[in-house]
């Protein structure tokens, strides 16, 4: 591992996690990027700003989120002691909104008058056509064609919300392509429109920016153990598809050292499948798509690769940059789960805890599964509970073979 | 300006005939290897002036329908990096005057390692390269080791690029400087004459390299009218589209096709040759 005095030093100026991040976008966009830049590094000082958004985390979102010891579970594993982080417990039902909310009034500042957004499984989709009917903007939410017939629901809930859903029929249809499709909205509707990036991936500033927005999961985290154990956490588990969860419950903890860092990617099929994970750190390489420079599904010409998982908030085929910096580091150690590992997860939780999670936090949770039975009684460890499975249940029984 | 090269090699014998160039743009491996080879050796001959390769990308982001499909065809095909700088030698091998640029996404030769794509490329007679997600904050990936190894790299300016940000954009621009004269992607939209005419005058006062207008160039017509203000006239979209045309069902070209895309390719040249008449 590279001992740095900080961790929490990047990005630098320009916007680079050491070799990654940085801005790869198009000349049409870059004085946009720069525009947003400048705009969040005035907003994150302004202490009316930050009023705003502590305003609508508390009484909009719900925050703070509980953090809460799942007796049962850990006493079922025979181990570390497990708590939840529940972000499932938000307003939408996940940890996007947190984000949402930020981008949104920083949107608002900037005088912008029309939202787009990509989405997967849809969630940052309900999220950001939440906060654009709260504060009554038009919104545009791309989603590929592959992911609208998966997520049926969410499309509703969008359409509900008074978004409008785009299907992309373009590429292979799923996530990479939805946000390829915002990208050329965005290029061509520069003047009024603010590309509310859902992941902590993308052109600088958006990683930094996101992460901030999601750093209030650690922060209350830690003040949160501090109370309940006196002490802070002996190790945070949370899945990765993008990383925004994971880097937001990370990065209060990434100067300390006794505190283990442990990000789950999607396994799918399994890692030893060329094409059937989205397992980027572990099955990709370095390369630039989407605006940063990060690892990416990709093959021998550098041609982008369809992720894929049981979970379709973790099929994206690259990963959030600072993730991958602190992938090379050693500072965070990134393991996998596979979709079956995922669902008998799931099915525990339920089973011993009266929750269901997200099929993405079941990766999370199936790790402590292998994990937690082997470790002291006293090792205190935190699940990044990042969304509810209540939009997983059509997939879930599919899986099983159950019809509903 | 200098004179070295194929690029302003072929932009001082224009200026010396007094008119406009004619870029085309075709992409790399479209439909197939032998097909795009045949394309691309026509083409001087139809009229075209520079010519520009695109690299297959499964994201081009800034590009429309058009292209993007032309690009999963190629794919599809078998098209790759090492494929593209196959087709330029086979190219050159006919042809050492019209200058090649190759124009794409940076991660494919990001992945081929950027020495050896660049060697590789000069040993294959490009002149030029067109990167569309590398702007000059991102200089040292690939703009200044390709300036270094005798590679010009043409940067794109566009209606948000103000007057503040123009000469940033410039600095390390060679070859040309090629106007995006929408705010949108490749196939979609149209400037009008006026607003075309004002960018390049503005454009000139920043710069003393050619300016190219492209985006939105869809008939000999168009052509022509940008011809009249511009060092050259950038035809792509539209092209490919007319390529598209010539396939059958199963998305193979059928018997007319690489006659039909120089017929019009002749076209276009016939309308910038007479644009300034």
């Amino acid at each position: 591992m590279t001992q740095l005095n900080t961790y929490r030093g990047g990005p630098n100026e320009r916007g680079h996690f050491g070799i990654y991040g940085g801005r790869f976008v198009a000349e049409t966009l870059m004085p946009l990027i720069l525009d947003v830049e400048k705009a969040y590094a005035a907003a994150k000082d302004d202490p009316e700003f930050i009023k705003d958004f502590r305003y609508h985390m508390t009484y909009y979102v719900g925050r703070p989120s509980a953090l809460y010891y799942a007796k049962r579970l850990s006493e079922e594993l025979g181990g570390a002691k497990i708590y939840f982080k529940r972000e499932e417990l938000n307003h939408t039902g996940a940890h996007k909104i947190n984000n949402c909310i930020g981008q949104i009034l920083l949107a608002r500042r900037m005088g912008k008058t029309r939202i787009i957004a990509e989405t997967g499984a849809g969630q940052h989709g309900v999220a950001t056509a939440t906060v654009c009917a709260l504060f009554n903007l038009p919104c545009t939410i791309y989603m590929g064609e592959v992911d609208i017939e998966r997520q049926k629901p969410n499309v509703f809930r969008m359409r509900l919300l008074g978004a409008e859903v785009k299907p992309v029929t373009s590429g292979s249809r799923t996530l990479k392509d939805a946000m390829n499709e915002a990208l050329r909205d965005w290029v061509s509707n520069v003047s009024d429109t603010y590309y509310l990036i859902g992941t902590a991936a993308g052109p600088h500033p958006y990683p930094m920016m996101v992460r901030d927005f999601q750093a209030i999961i650690g922060e209350e985290t830690r003040a949160q153990m501090l109370e309940a154990e006196g002490r802070l956490p002996d190790s945070l588990v949370a899945c990765i598809g993008g990383g925004s969860n994971a880097i937001g419950l990370f990065y209060p903890f990434l100067d300390e050292p006794s505190v283990a860092l442990i990000g789950v990617e999607a396994a799918g099929l399994g890692l030893e499948t060329a094409t059937k994970h989205a397992a980027s750190m572990a099955g990709g390489a370095p390369g630039v798509l989407h605006g940063n420079r990060t690892y990416l599904l990709q093959d021998a010409d550098g041609q982008i690769l369809e992720g894929h998982s049981i979970s379709a908030g973790l099929d994206y085929p690259g990963v959030g940059p600072e993730h991958a910096w602190l992938h090379d580091l050693g500072r965070v150690r990134y393991e996998s789960a596979t979709d079956d590992e995922a669902l008998d997860a799931f099915k525990l939780c339920a089973r011993t805890e009266g929750i269901l999670p997200a099929l993405e936090p079941s990766h999370a949770l199936a790790y402590i599964i292998r994990a937690a039975g082997a470790l002291p009684k006293d090792h205190l460890m935190v699940l990044g509970l990042s969304g509810r499975g209540d939009k997983d249940i059509f997939t879930v029984a599919d899986a099983l073979g159950t019809r509903i | 300006m200098s004179t070295e090269g194929r690029i302003p090699r072929r932009f001082a014998a224009l200026k010396a005939e007094g008119r406009a160039a004619l870029v085309t743009f075709l992409t790399a491996g479209d439909p197939d290897a032998a097909t795009s080879l045949a394309l691309l050796r026509g083409l001087p001959a139809a009229g075209a002036d520079l010519i520009e390769i695109g690299m297959p990308f499964t994201d081009p982001m800034a590009d429309g329908p058009a292209i993007q499909a032309a690009s999963l065809r190629a794919l599809a095909a078998g098209m790759s990096l090492a494929g593209t700088l196959e087709l330029v030698r086979g190219f050159r091998a006919g042809d050492d005057a019209t200058p090649v640029i190759l124009m794409g996404y940076y991660n494919p030769i990001y992945r081929y390692g950027v020495a050896r794509f660049l060697t590789d490329a000069k040993a294959a007679g490009v002149d030029g390269l067109i990167v569309v997600d590398l702007p000059p904050e991102e200089d040292e990936e690939l703009c200044l080791p390709a300036l270094a190894a005798g590679i010009s790299f043409i940067r794109l300016a566009t209606p948000t690029t103000d007057d503040a940000r123009l000469p940033a954009v410039l600095r390390h621009t060679s070859g040309f400087v090629y106007y995006v004269s929408i705010t949108g992607i490749t196939g979609t939209g149209a400037a009008s004459d006026q607003a075309i005419s004002e960018a390049v005058t503005r454009l000139r006062r920043h710069t003393d390299l050619p300016v190219a207008v492209g985006f939105g160039i869809t008939s000999p017509e168009r052509a022509a009218a940008v011809a009249k203000v511009a060092d050259a006239a950038v035809v792509g979209s539209a092209i490919v589209s007319r390529l598209a045309k010539g396939l059958n069902a199963e998305g193979k070209a059928t018997a007319g096709l690489i006659e039909d895309v120089h017929h019009f390719v002749r076209a276009l040249a016939a309308g910038v040759r007479g644009a300034r008449g």
